[in-house]
This record gives structure tokens, sequence and C-alpha cells, in this order.
């Protein structure tokens, strides 16, 4: 192509201001960011518009030759389509805009489960991994074999089809009488709150703070009975706010899920396609971030090892206080691009039936013909979360890199 | 907790061989109970699978001798195993997905030997990936076959390999840009690359499959060629990203120097800075072509027949209905022998070029 | 480095004629030509269709059989008198619409039910209804359900993208009653779904439950309850704004069933062709006076039967009585035997 000036690993003549010369303008920083063949780069930039305003003029053409109004109208119009699971009350009347709404919370709730449980097993695993017993470290290794070197889709459709064999809800696990295992998913008690007032929430918020507020003070001072004041200080602020929730007069019930009908209804119900989607993009994550706590664990050189065992401190204290700091600085750049992994990988919830933000939006497109419009939405919306997710991520990886992962 | 990390520190002797199994397995508390528990696991699973597998297998006969046993149907894949490889090609024409599927393994294999690496290796590819289209299509050589009928594991294998190769001087570019100090080609790689990566690629599939025909109206590719595009500009980002970090390893030296020899920009990215860079990288470049081919699954999602749809669909034919775990199974051991192969290779030539230099 | 930048300037030169000449084209393919001359220029007919056995299926050596494909075959005669130059590609119902509004597909042969929304929102037009069916449930005979209103607070599996996920829906606003519906775009997953219990029911199309139905290991454990939820009469769909395309499709699909009307069949269409009766003659463009005014080949009609046979014969070969999937024409018989199939007069 074009460039004398283009950086390929330093063939560069930046053309430094003469010392003594007179001060460069605003015209030179503008020409100096632009760069070298500023015409041709314009030209490029020019063209790469004009062809997306072409296909974009053609895309609004062909919409108006088939009678469809391109723009984000139609988002207030009825939706007339049912979900299966939502996190948000939603009926069929309700409005395309909500449907994809309560698609994007199944993608958050889906993304978020996720990347908490495949760190807790990825680095279970990946510590396994280094184990000194063979027969444990050798078995996590084939684990990870096979978990990454075949497709996740498939491991998708293998997961369905372990939830849906599972047996249907008349014959239901049923272990304490309380907990139903079936194809219909995993039904668990769950406690309702009644009569829950402000006053009630704004106690809660209190005691938080106030158990925040002498975690700061305390760990400033001394670290030694640390724990056991703060445990202490916790019983008393969960004690506090109970009394407080009995005397507003809020109750809880505990609500056992049952048997009604066709269904297990009452309780809080995890539903199989979520199962499904959930275990397969956990383990799949979890085989990624157990290799990458291993390379991270092992990027530490083991003369650490050796001069903290000389020192006398215990093995446990070694990895937390010694190695995992110093293996957190290749961990978590590393961790951030496989939970983002993990929340892209969640679109394929439309292979399974589980209602994620693509699924709705898809058939959204279906139904109103909007797929322009749908696609733009998938689109902003995954770069939204990817954004969100790398600056808080980032934000973390300072932090360790200024001071190490524990406070101190 | 003593024996919990083997951190590689301990070394033992190949006389103590023994002994660092003993103490892994028995050497603690810990050790014994996580030795059994491991064991208790292992025996649970591995039989049951066993016997699946092979003892109560049927390996020949119809759906009807499968039907009456408890293992798996492996005579359902014989029946099948033209439609899983071919999927809906031309029978009369199978010697040409089994042509392409032979002339990409050699391509693979010969690419994979340090031996051969010089620049043909460039003119072996691009001549290979027009062979193999050319075979499949049927252009000048005899019956064209539309690529709606395109399927199996060729497919799944000429799909990854035209996108791989397509997406290469792509993302050369790309990553020329994204280093460079020209700030419109910059930012116009930067957008590209982060919206790419940013977005899944089910998302790229929908607006190749749904969006380019209502913008091109008239002109558009058909659904595979669509497809094809799709995943080498969703590859290009990926690509990019790890030729930049190979364009990063390089001193700075080497550019230098090549410029007060007198080379010109793209001579001395052609024959000096390129070559070092993706020799940096090239455990990543594997890694992305097993990503490749993996990912290349989704392309069920828009309706293609590739190696895991076609097994999807070999279980929907009336006569054999409902030997789906044969069929995954089957496809399964095919992806994992490929990538299997593909990540101890990498690690074969990590040591290999370590142990070269 | 001096002499790459005097190159430069040529390549200036070449971009900018490059997009004048990208800009040209852009603007030139914006307005493309009708269906038909797409059509012929490119040599086949592109037809979506879905998948399920008896309607549309790959056979075992990779050919498409089925009742929808037999009018995509009897399309490629009218356009090319060849019925192979046609070629079909499956399509999901969630992508069917999109990819037919794109042009990727020059019909959908894919069982689209004909709706208001579709024909005025969506751009699409209709070609004659060529399987009058409903939606119907498919339960587990072991749940004692004998109609739609008893599921109340079950679990239903519905598929993505088809009329049947609005029917639902409406169904059970309609009665007050609750469900939980469990979508799912694949075939194959959502037959599972039954199969393994994972759902109490299975709304779609009546002709398409029956048809998985026997797709399932113990079909006699379910049945199809007879009550229909809707009306769904499936018909040929093309983008809307071609009207000539439409006037193809309508009058093909006519040819076979005035075909079945007149008595004409695959194997006696011959001693037709000497019939002294007007229609008759038009119709198989012994009279070539008619053909001729329209533009098509006279003998469109007889080549399609000819062929193919006329419609009561396809349904027989390809769903009917005789085949494995074994239906009964219902009202997909001509007007003259108590059905809706009525072609308008070949005049």
């Amino acid at each position: 192509m074009v460039s004398g000036e283009m950086s390929v690993s330093g063939i560069t003549s930046k053309p430094l201001p003469i010392p003594g010369s007179p001060k460069p303008g605003i015209g030179y920083f503008i020409r100096e960011w632009w760069g070298s063949y500023p015409i041709t780069q314009l030209a490029v930039l020019i063209g790469l518009i004009g062809i997306f305003w072409l296909m974009g003029s053609n895309m609004v053409h062909t919409m108006h030759r088939l009678g469809i109004q391109p723009g984000f109208a139609f988002l207030s119009q009825s939706a007339n389509f049912a979900i299966g699971e939502s996190l948000i009350a939603y009926s069929p009347s309700d409005t395309f805009g909500r449907a994809a709404f309560v698609g994007l919370l199944n993608t958050g709730a889906i993304a978020v489960s996720g990347c908490i449980l495949a760190t807790l097993l990825g680095v279970s695993l990946g510590i396994a991994r280094l184990s000194g017993n063979m027969l444990l470290s050798g078995l996590v290794r084939w684990y990870i074999e096979i978990i990454r070197n075949t497709p996740l889709l498939l491991q998708l459709f293998f997961w369905s089809a372990v939830t849906h064999a599972l047996p249907p809800p008349r014959q239901a696990f049923n272990p304490l009488g309380i907990l139903y295992l079936s194809n219909r998913g995993v039904s668990i008690p769950a406690f309702r709150l009644h009569e829950l007032s402000l006053v009630t929430l704004a106690i809660l918020v209190v005691c938080i703070a106030a158990l925040f507020a002498f975690y700061k003070v305390r760990s400033k001072r001394s670290v030694r009975h640390g724990i056991i004041e703060f445990s202490a200080m916790g019983l008393l602020a969960v004690l506090g706010f109970g009394l407080a929730f009995r005397l507003s007069g809020a109750s809880v019930a505990l609500e056992l899920p049952l048997l009604r009908g066709f269904n297990i209804a009452g309780g809080f119900n995890l539903t199989p396609e979520f199962a499904a989607l959930l275990i397969g993009l956990v383990v799949n994550s979890s085989a990624t971030i157990a290799e990458i706590i291993r390379s991270g664990i092992q990027s530490v050189p083991s003369g650490q090892w050796e001069s903290a065992r000389s020192l006398g401190l215990q093995p446990g204290r070694i990895m937390r206080l010694v190695i995992l700091p110093q293996a957190l600085r290749v961990i978590v750049p590393l961790m951030t691009s496989s939970y983002l992994d993990l929340t892209k990988n969640s679109s394929l919830a439309v292979a399974i039936g589980f209602p994620d933000l693509v699924s709705v939006l898809n058939t959204t497109a279906n139904q109103s013909g909007q797929a322009l419009e749908a696609l733009a939405i998938i689109v902003v919306s995954y770069l939204a979360i990817n954004l969100s997710v790398s600056t808080i991520m980032n934000k973390y990886n300072k932090r360790i890199e200024q001071r190490g992962f524990l406070p101190r | 907790m003593t024996a919990l990390f083997y951190t590689g520190s301990v070394r033992p002797a190949s006389s103590a061989h023994w002994q660092k199994w003993r103490d892994g397995l028995f050497g603690t508390r810990l050790n014994i109970f996580i030795t059994l528990a491991t064991a208790g696991f292992l025996l649970w699973t591995i039989p049951p699978l066993f016997r699946w597998i092979l003892l109560d297998a049927t390996w020949t006969g119809s759906a009807k001798d499968c039907a009456a046993s408890t293992g798996a149907c492996w005579a359902f894949i014989g029946a099948k195993i033209r439609f899983i490889l071919f999927a809906l090609y031309p029978p009369e024409l199978d010697w040409r997905p089994a042509l392409t599927i032979g002339l990409i393994a050699l391509l693979l294999v010969i690419t994979g030997t340090p031996r051969f690496w010089s620049r043909h290796l460039v003119l072996l590819w691009i001549g290979t990936v027009v062979t193999v289209w050319i075979l499949m299509a049927g252009t000048l050589i005899g019956p064209s076959v539309p690529t709606g009928r395109w399927g199996g594991l060729a497919l799944t294998l000429l799909i990854s390999v035209v996108g791989f190769a397509c997406a290469f001087p792509i993302a050369v570019l790309l990553a020329l840009a994204r280093r460079s100090k020209m700030a419109g080609l910059r930012t116009v790689s930067i957008i590209f690359i982060e919206v790419v990566r940013g977005v899944p690629m089910i998302a790229i599939l929908y607006v190749a499959m749904l969006l380019v025909p209502m913008m091109l109206p008239g002109l558009s590719p058909d659904a595979f060629v669509r497809a094809q595009i799709g995943l080498t500009l969703f590859v290009s980002a990926y690509l990019a990203e790890v030729v930049r970090a190979g364009l990063q390893s390089v001193a700075d030296g080497q550019a230098e120097a090549a410029a007060s020899l007198g080379f010109g920009y793209w001579t001395t990215l052609r024959l000096i800075i390129l070559p070092q860079a993706l020799r940096s990288v090239i455990p990543a470049l594997v890694n992305l072509a097993i990503g490749i081919l993996l990912n290349s699954t989704l392309i069920a999602v828009i309706g293609i027949f590739d190696l895991l749809n076609a097994a999807k669909n070999a279980a929907n034919d009336p006569v054999w209905l409902g030997f789906y775990d044969e069929s995954y199974v089957f496809v399964g051991v095919i992806y994992f022998a490929l990538c299997y192969s593909a990540s101890r290779y990498s690690l074969w030539l990590e040591r290999h070029l370590r142990a070269a230099k | 480095m001096r002499a790459e930048q005097n190159q430069s300037h040529g390549w200036r030169t070449k971009i900018a004629a490059g997009l004048v000449a990208a800009a040209t084209l852009f603007t030139g393919i914006a307005h493309a030509g009708p269906t038909l001359d797409k059509i012929k220029q490119r040599g086949t007919i592109k037809v979506g269709v879905g998948t399920s056995p008896g309607f549309f299926a790959p056979d075992g050596s990779g050919k498409w059989q089925g009742f929808f494909v037999e009018f995509g075959r009897a399309l490629a005669i009218t356009v090319f008198n060849d019925p192979d130059k046609v070629e079909f590609t499956s399509s999901s119902p969630q992508q069917r619409l999109p990819a037919l509004q794109s042009g990727e597909f020059d019909i959908l042969l894919s069982g689209v039910t004909v709706t208001i929304t579709r024909a005025f929102k969506l751009g699409f037009h209709f070609g004659p209804t060529i399987f009058y069916d409903g939606q119907g449930l498919l339960v587990n005979k072991s749940l004692g359900v004998t109609k739609g209103s008893d599921l109340d607070g079950a679990t239903i599996g519905v598929q993505s993208g088809t009329t049947g996920e609005l029917n639902i829906a409406d169904f059970f606003r309609k009665s007050g009653h609750k469900f939980t519906p469990v979508t799912i775009e694949d075939s194959n997953e959502f037959l599972k779904a039954l199969e393994s219990g994972r759902v109490d029911a299975l709304t779609q199309d009546a002709s398409d439950l029956a048809l998985r139905r026997t797709l399932l290991k113990n079909p006699d454990d379910y049945i199809l309850l007879p009550e229909r939820l809707s009306k769904e009469p499936l018909a040929p769909a093309i983008a809307a704004g071609d009207d000539r395309w439409l006037e193809i499709v309508n009058w093909t699909v006519n040819a076979t069933i005035q075909a079945e009307e007149f008595g004409i069949t695959k194997d006696n269409i011959d001693t037709f062709l000497t019939s002294e009766d007007p229609a008759i003659k038009r119709f198989l463009g012994t009279d070539p006076s008619l053909g001729e005014a329209i533009g098509l080949d006279p003998k469109f009609a007889y080549n399609i039967v000819k062929t193919l046979g006329n419609y009561g014969e396809i349904f027989e070969r390809t769903i009917g009585k005789g085949s494995p999937v074994g239906f009964e024409r219902g009202y997909n018989q001509p007007w003259t035997q108590g059905g809706l199939l009525y072609s308008p007069p070949f005049r």
C-alpha cells in the first residue's frame, strides 16, 4: 500500500520539532496525529463511509419496497408471543421493547452466574491440575483436553439431552421432600417476604453500611484479632436487623415447591434450558480458566516458593501471600477475555431454546420484519456489555498491579 | 497440603519415579482421600460407559437390531457415515469431497512440517484453496454442484481452511494499520477489530445471512459464500490481534537495519518482519486455527450442513430415528482428534523451535 | 522511500477511480430487475423449504422429496420446462421470512401460513393455498387431556418463528388460562422435548404434528387432539413487488388443481390431447393462443401434469394414504368433491 512512515516495529521517521524553533501550533499537532498520506487516508475513509452509506440506502430502499417502515417505532407495538422465562413480569400483550429487555436480562443472568460459577470451578480445577496427586491431575487434564477440543455447540446439545433425560415432574427426584429435580428443572424452596416495608429496607441498608464502615476502620489497624472482631460485629448486625424486621411487622414465609397439576409450582425454579446453558458455559469456560490459573501459578518463578519456604511460611500462606498476588498479574487480563467469551457464547442459547437476547430478538425480527433494527440492538447491547466488563476488569487489574489482590 | 501443589521445583530424579507416584497418591492423609475419591468417581463412570461403547454395542445390522440392545448402535454410523462426511453432496460425485478432505489434510501436514517452511507455502495455500473450491463446485471439471449441497466434514474443513487463508492478508493489513501512525487508518482498524471481537459470531452470521442480501439486492452471493465471508471477517479480527502481538515482538533494530540496507517498506515487511513476527506467534496461530474449526459449527444455526449439523440430521432419518448419542459421539471424536492433535503439535513445535534456537 | 512516495500518487488516482466505479455499480443494482429475469439469468429457481418427511426432506442420495418440493419442481417446469432446474435449501422457520425478504430465495415452499400481517407488514405475497391445515396439540395420552382447555398450567413446546407461537399465546389469553412456553427453533429438539417429558404438549400445524408423531419412539403413547386452535392455510410465499412472478406461481399451482378437476392424470393426459373440449384445449396448450398471450410456454400445464401428475397424484404420492405419512385428503380436495381446492378458469 502506501506508507513511508507506517510503523512496522520501528520503521519510523517521526519529525521531532527542532529545539529552539518556534512552538508548534495546533495545526502541527493535528497533522502529527493524522500522520502521513493525509489525502489517501481521507480517500479511504470517505470510500468506506460511502460504501456503508450506499448499503444503508439500499437497505432502506429494499425495506420500503417490501412495505416495512425502517426505525424503532415497532418496539412499542404488542409482541404477541410468549417467553418461557423472565426475571420481570411479561405477558404476550407487552411490547417488543419489553420482550427485548426480558431477553437482555436473561443474557445478563446467564452471564453473571456463569462467570461466578466458572471462576469457582475453574480455579479449583486449575489447582487440582497442579496437584501432586497424579490420579487427580491426570483426570483433570483429560477433562480439560476433552472440553477444549470439542465444539461448544456439541457440548450444549449434550447438556440439553442430560437435563431432558431427568424424570418427568410426577416422578421427580424428591430428596428430603423439599427439592425437586425433574426435566422441568430444579425447584428449591424459596423465601417469600411479606409486608416488607421501606423502613425494614432502610434498616438493612444501615446495618450493611455500619458493618462495612467498621471493617474499613478496623482493617487499617491490626489484623490479628480482626476476623474474630469482625464476625462478632457481623452477628450483632444480623441480630439487630432481625429484631428490626420483626418489629416492623414484616414476615418471611418459606415456600416449598409442590407438584400441582402438570407442573411443580412454588419455590424457586431453574428451568432445564437455563440449567443446560449454564452448565455448558460453566464447564466450557472452567477448562479455559483452569489453564489460565495453571499458567499463572507456573509463571511465578520456583525460587519464590523456595525462599518463602525457607522463611518458614506454611504452604497455604505461601500460596495466598506470595504466589497468588504475583500470578494474578498474568491471570486477570486472561480472565477478562474468558468472561467476555462466556458472555458472547451465551448467544448459543438460541440452539437449545433458552430465551436470551439473541433468541428473543430473532423472534422479534421474524414476527415484525425489522431484522436490521433487531440486529442493531443485539450488536449495541453486546458492545455495551463488553465495554462495561472490560472497564470493571481493567480497574481491578490496575488495583492488583499496584498493590496485590489482598487488602493489606 | 504439602504435596498438593506440584510446582515443578521438585524435579525428582528418574530413580525416584516410583517414590513420586507413591507420595502423590498416598503420601498424606489428604492425598489418600483424593485418590480414593477420584478412583471411586472413575469406577462409577467408566464401566457403564465402556459397556455402552464396546461390550453392549451393536456393530452391524439394522435399526431393529439396535433397538433390541442397550449399548451403542455403531451400525447406525456405518449406514450413515457417507451422509455425515459428505451430507447432501450428490453421491455419484463422492470422490470430490473425499479428495477435498485429502487435499486439505495434505496441506495441513505440509504446513505443519518445519522443513517445508518457505515462501512457497503461500503459493501452496492459494493453490490448494482454489483447487478444492473448484473441485467442490465442479466448475470446468464436470457437473457443477451448488453450494447448497455441500456439507459434512468436507464443508467443515473447507470453510475453516478457506476462512483462515482469506483472513490472513486482511489480518496483516489490519494489524499494520492498527500499529501505524496514520490516525485515519488506525481508527478504521481499531473500530473494525473491536466491534467484531465484541459481538458473538452468531450476530455476524445473521448480518451475513439476513442483511447483506437486502443491502446488495441482486448482487449478493449465495448463502454459503456469505457465511464464508462472515467467518473470514470474524477470524480476521482475532488474527489481526495475534499478528499485532507478533509484530510487537520483533526488535526495532531489525527494521532499522533493513532500512539502512535500502529495503523498501513492503520488502522489509515481507522478507524481514513478517517471517519473524509469525514465527513468534505460532502457538497462538495454532490455537486460533483450533478455535476456527470449533466455531465453524455455529454455521449450523443458519442452516448450513456442516459436520455437526449433518450428524444431527443423520439421526433424523425415519429409518434410523433418534440415534443422536452415537452420532454426536462420532463427530465429537472427529473434532477431538483434529483439535487434540493440533494442540499436541503446537506443543511439540514450541519445543522444537526452542531447541533449534 | 522517496520512490515509493512517488508511486503513491498513482495509488490515489486508482482508489478514486475505484470508488467512482463502485458507486455507479451500487446505484445501478439498487433497482434490480424482477424475479423472473433473475431466475432465467441464473438458470435455476431458488426455493426455501423446511424439513419434515413427506413435505420436504432429502432422500438417501440427497435429492429433495416431498409434497411442497413437487410444487417447486412444477415451477421449474413452467419456467424452464425442466423439473431439475430448481435448487432447494432448508431454512428454519425463524430464518425463512427474512431470507425471502432479503432475496435469498425466489419463493418459499416451506408451509408458510397466509396472514394479513405477513402480507402487509412483512412484505410477502402469497400464491394459492396448497394445503389447508389448522393448529393442533400433540399430548401424551397418560395426561388424560382431551381438549386444549384442559392444559391449564401446562408447559407447551412451540416452534419459534411460526404462527403457532402467536396462536397459542392467543388461545390461552382468550381462555384466561396460564401456560409456560418452551420456545425451540430446531425441529429435532422440538420433538425430543415432548418425548423426554420436558413439555406436556407440542403445538404446531396439525399435519406437521401428525408427521412428527410417527417419528416418536412410541407413537401410540401420544394423541393429536381433535381440536384445532387456528386456521393455517399454507401457501407459496414470494417477496412483495413482483406481480408477474406471483402470477406464474398462481397458475402453476392452479394447473395441478385444474388438472385434477378435469380428471387429467399423468398417465391419461395424452388421451386428452385429442379432446375437442375448448377448455381442455386451452388448458393443455393444444390451442396455443392463450399461452402465447401470457408469455409462457403454451404447454406448461401439460408438461407439469405429464411429469409430476395432478394435485391429487402429488398428494397421494408424497403424503397421501399410499405414502408412509398416510394423510386423509380432508379439505384438500377439489371443490367438486367437497374440498376447498378451486382453480379459477384457464381462459
